[in-house]
């Protein structure tokens, strides 16, 4: 439990979309959203996550790495070659851009862990988690940014417009995209610390400063998550991986022990809601998010958006058709939608919650 | 008779010219340094311990109390309290007493921690404007929360949550008993605690009937002695407190001598009337972390399970001995660090054992996170909280909870003058001497006592607001809002703190 980290900040812009029949959309719309919001960023970070990108591996989890130097890919190959089935290896496909002059080795693989490896009680995901935290860790110049099914992130540093075209974004299609630019505030340079962020199928883009971030990073030592980044981004999507997937949480509930209601309200409802409510508070009290911040997080069933107690960052939301929007400014909506159903800011505290259709 | 060699350390003078000789400060003062000599106030200085009462009620600001310059030679080694205990030893042959906390010079990290602010990047959060939360609720906590559906399709908690205790501000009142200080004394406590939603507690001398409407706002306090310990006493409260030790006198027992216990006294603590009120050093039940462990089980059986907290001295080994405490099942583990106040206790005692609060609030805090238990248990941190800064200090080092009880004595007119043990106490404090006690109205002085909580209220409300967070939970254990001066990297280490400028 080192203390002696240096935080990582930064603000920025943020756009998601996700189609609830699942229609596949192409990326040419995310990124004209993103591209939109470029005086939200300074060129230093931009990322696009997208889900159903990949069916015909859709059972195999999608490792997208990078690496410094090539050397340590033999030390992660023979690490994957141990532990998982590898069905597939390539290179990310990227594009030479006159903006982005150097890269990291960008490799990925679809593997699945060895049945023989999961020894004990081991759930298969906790596996994969425990692997990524392993390589993230201990593996200098190697680095997970992305280890979900059916899904990928994409990201570096360079502005919105130059990182889809290095990655071809336009070329992938999904139904449900986040996308993310950045405006770091300290040492910029690291691929790895562009948004979004991922673990298995949850990706993460955030705008804001996690002001509680000391407490949330101690609190997830205490179950044996390594932060590494030091990003409050990695610290939200542990948070959720915590409370949904480890402790069985509803995605409604965990919204509300990280952004929880005031006491205030909790005091006025009823008493059943009341209990439910309370009993996060006191139980998640080391959770709660406070500060400012606005978050998309996707996963494989949906999107949701999270705003602060009090609203100190934007967030907007728009419907049409099946398709729903979120973004940090309604003009980034506009962009691909120009006339949606509805428009409407999400007030503080309240989530938006959107699920795909079976 | 013969005259001491240790001289006085203060000298009362009286100004000749304004006195009116209306003997108030006779009156007044606890410790007889006024008598009245047929024409004048006859002083005798040697008594003086500067507590002021005789300050404050003259009519003609015709006292002064100074330090007496007449002092031994400077010297670096010997300081001045080094030769005076031994005179005082080589008069008497006994352990010098004293109250209150230590005032040796030893570091006091609170003043070596700055904490941060925000700007630009986050933004800060006006409280006069925001809503801004400081309640905080004592106990046991699940590591999860677990929901099922209800019949109306809503979620429901699927168990219920061990037993909590809310307190709207993280702020407390130490033990203090009844004997220790004065019932006026404690009613201040419970009504003020009352009145600000948070608790009193009574100490090891039981309770007393006057204080039972306060019962919500009171945890009793069972100690080595034993005294006024029974199923109902039990029950009073919201949570019952084993005293194992106490930061101000770590490893020693108590002991009231039998003139400090008259009737009232003697009743709430189920014991004689005159005889001595001796609290072993250890209790003779517990030698043991097992012992410990069935103590708490057997007052949770006879309390339908009240949260059980554990109060200890922050001692050198005190992160292995608060795990040993949760594990043991307690629902809370009070730390009392070693500029803990004391009634009496001898003084080599006071200044030489146990370690600084703020140490041992974050050695256990890592410890039960490194072992996992930290929902476990709530911590409370006490020993030498000073003002707001204190307390937010101590929450950020990872306590759930402060308490006070100097800064709490100052409000009904203490000066820590340091002599509570002589039973005299000139502001009806630390004193059970009807005339003395009398003179602490509980109404008046509540109302100071909540004056004080409030504006640290306020304070702590700022400090959230600047640290741009408006709840207290995020200020808990939330290290990285804390920065140390001076201080070297071993301490930085063992804070889990980073020096000012990184
Ligand atoms: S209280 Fe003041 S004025 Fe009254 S007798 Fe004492 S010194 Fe004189
Ligand atoms: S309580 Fe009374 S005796 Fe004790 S330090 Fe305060 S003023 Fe002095």
């Amino acid at each position: 439990m080192d203390h002696n980290y240096q935080k990582d900040i930064s603000g920025c812009g943020l756009t998601g979309l996700i189609s609830t029949k699942k229609r596949m959309i192409g990326g040419a719309d995310i990124v004209k959203s993103l591209c939109l919001m470029n005086d939200r960023g300074n060129g230093l970070g931009a990322g696009y996550a997208a889900y159903g990108i990949y069916p015909k591996f859709k059972d195999f989890y999608a490792f997208h790495i990078m690496f410094d130097e090539p050397s340590v890919r033999r030390t992660v190959e023979e690490y994957l070659k141990n532990n998982y089935k590898v069905e597939k290896v390539e290179e990310i496909p990227t594009f030479p851009v006159k903006a982005i002059s150097i890269s990291p080795l960008l490799v990925r693989y679809f593997v699945q862990p060895l049945k023989e490896r999961l020894v004990g009680e081991i759930a298969e995901d906790d596996f994969v988690v425990n692997s990524v935290m392993k390589i993230n860790s201990e593996v200098e110049g190697a680095y997970i940014f992305s280890s979900g099914k059916n899904m990928g992130a994409f990201k570096g540093v360079g502005n919105p417009s130059d990182i889809a075209e290095f990655f071809r974004i336009e070329d992938y299609s999904g139904y449900i995209w986040t996308a993310h630019t950045r405006f770091p505030t300290n040492t910029p340079g690291w691929w790895g610390g562009a948004h979004p962020f991922t673990l298995l199928d949850w990706s993460i883009v955030h705008n804001g400063e996690i002001s509680s971030y000391g407490i949330n990073k101690r609190y997830l030592e205490m179950y044996g998550y390594k932060l590494t980044l030091l990003t409050d981004t990695e610290v939200v999507t542990y948070l959720l991986d915590l409370l949904i997937r480890k402790h069985g949480l509803s995605i409604p509930a965990a919204a509300m022990a990280l952004a929880s209601p005031f006491w205030k309200k909790i005091d006025e409802m009823e008493k059943d809601d009341r209990e439910v409510l309370t009993a996060l508070r006191q139980t998640y009290g080391s959770a709660l998010l406070n500060g400012p911040f606005s978050i998309l997080f996707g996963h494989g069933k949906g999107l949701v958006g999270i705003n602060d107690r009090i609203k100190l960052r934007p967030l907007v939301a728009a419907v049409k058709d099946d398709i729903t929007y979120m973004a940090s400014e309604e003009s980034a909506i506009r962009a691909i939608c120009p006339a949606p159903e509805k428009v409407w800011a999400p007030r503080a505290g309240q989530p938006v919650i959107v699920e795909l259709e079976d | 008779m013969f005259k001491s060699l240790a001289p006085p350390e203060y000298l009362a003078t009286i100004d000749r010219e304004k006195c009116i000789r209306c003997k108030r400060c006779i009156q007044n003062c606890g410790w007889g340094v006024y008598s009245w000599g047929g024409d004048k106030i006859v002083i005798n200085t040697s008594k003086c311990v500067k507590c002021l009462r005789c300050y404050h009620y003259c009519p003609e600001e015709a006292i002064e109390i100074v330090d007496n310059p007449t002092k031994f030679k400077n010297n670096a080694y010997w300081g001045f309290h080094n030769i005076r205990n031994i005179k005082r030893q080589a008069e008497t042959g006994g352990i010098p007493l004293t109250g209150m906390g230590s005032d040796l010079p030893y570091t006091i990290l609170f003043d070596n921690l700055l904490i941060d602010a925000c700007q630009v990047t986050n933004p800060s959060i006006d409280p006069l404007r925001e809503p801004m939360e400081l309640r905080t609720y004592l106990g046991k906590k699940p590591s999860s929360v677990e929901l099922e559906k209800g019949k109306d399709g809503k979620p429901r908690l699927k168990d219920r949550m061990p037993p909590q205790i809310k307190i709207e501000v993280p702020i407390i009142f130490s033990p203090m008993s009844f004997g220790s200080i004065s019932l006026n004394a404690q009613k201040v406590l419970a009504h003020a605690a009352r009145e600000c939603g948070i608790l009193m507690n009574t100490g090891e001398g039981g309770l007393h009937e006057d204080l039972l409407p306060y019962k919500d706002n009171i945890i009793v306090q069972v100690a080595s002695g034993r005294f006024g310990v029974n199923p109902e006493y039990l029950n009073a409260g919201v949570a019952v407190e084993i005293k194992i030790g106490q930061g101000a006198k770590p490893g020693i027992g108590g002991h009231l001598p039998g003139e400090k216990i008259p009737l009232e006294v003697a009743r709430t603590r189920m014991i004689p009337v005159g005889t001595d009120a001796l609290s072993p050093a250890p209790q003779h039940d517990i030698y043991s972390i097992e012992d410990l462990r069935q103590l708490i089980y057997a007052i949770k059986e006879a309390t339908n399970y009240k949260p059980v907290s554990v109060k200890i001295a922050a001692v050198h080994n005190v992160a292995a001995i608060a795990s040993g405490i949760v594990r043991a099942g307690a629902d809370i583990v009070y730390l009392d660090g070693f500029r803990g106040g004391t009634g009496a206790a001898p003084s080599i005692i006071r200044d030489h054992l146990g370690i600084p609060i703020e140490y041992a609030i974050a050695a256990v805090d890592d410890r039960l996170r490194q072992e996992g238990i930290r929902n476990e248990a709530s911590i409370i941190a006490a020993g030498g909280i000073r003002s707001s800064a204190d307390a937010a200090k101590a929450l950020a080092l990872g306590a759930d909870s402060v308490a006070i009880a100097t800064a709490a004595l100052i409000t009904m007119g203490c000066t820590t003058c340091g002599k509570c043990y002589t039973g005299n106490c000139s502001w009806g404090i630390t004193t059970q001497r009807p005339e003395l006690t009398a003179r602490l109205d509980p109404e008046i002085y509540a109302d100071r006592l909540v004056n004080l909580i409030h504006a640290w209220t306020h304070e702590l409300k700022e400090i959230l607001g600047a640290l741009g967070i408006n709840a207290v939970e995020s200020l808990r254990g939330n290290r990285e809002r804390l920065r140390g001066v001076g201080l070297d990297t071993q301490t930085l280490d063992i804070l889990g703190v980073k020096p000012a400028g990184r």
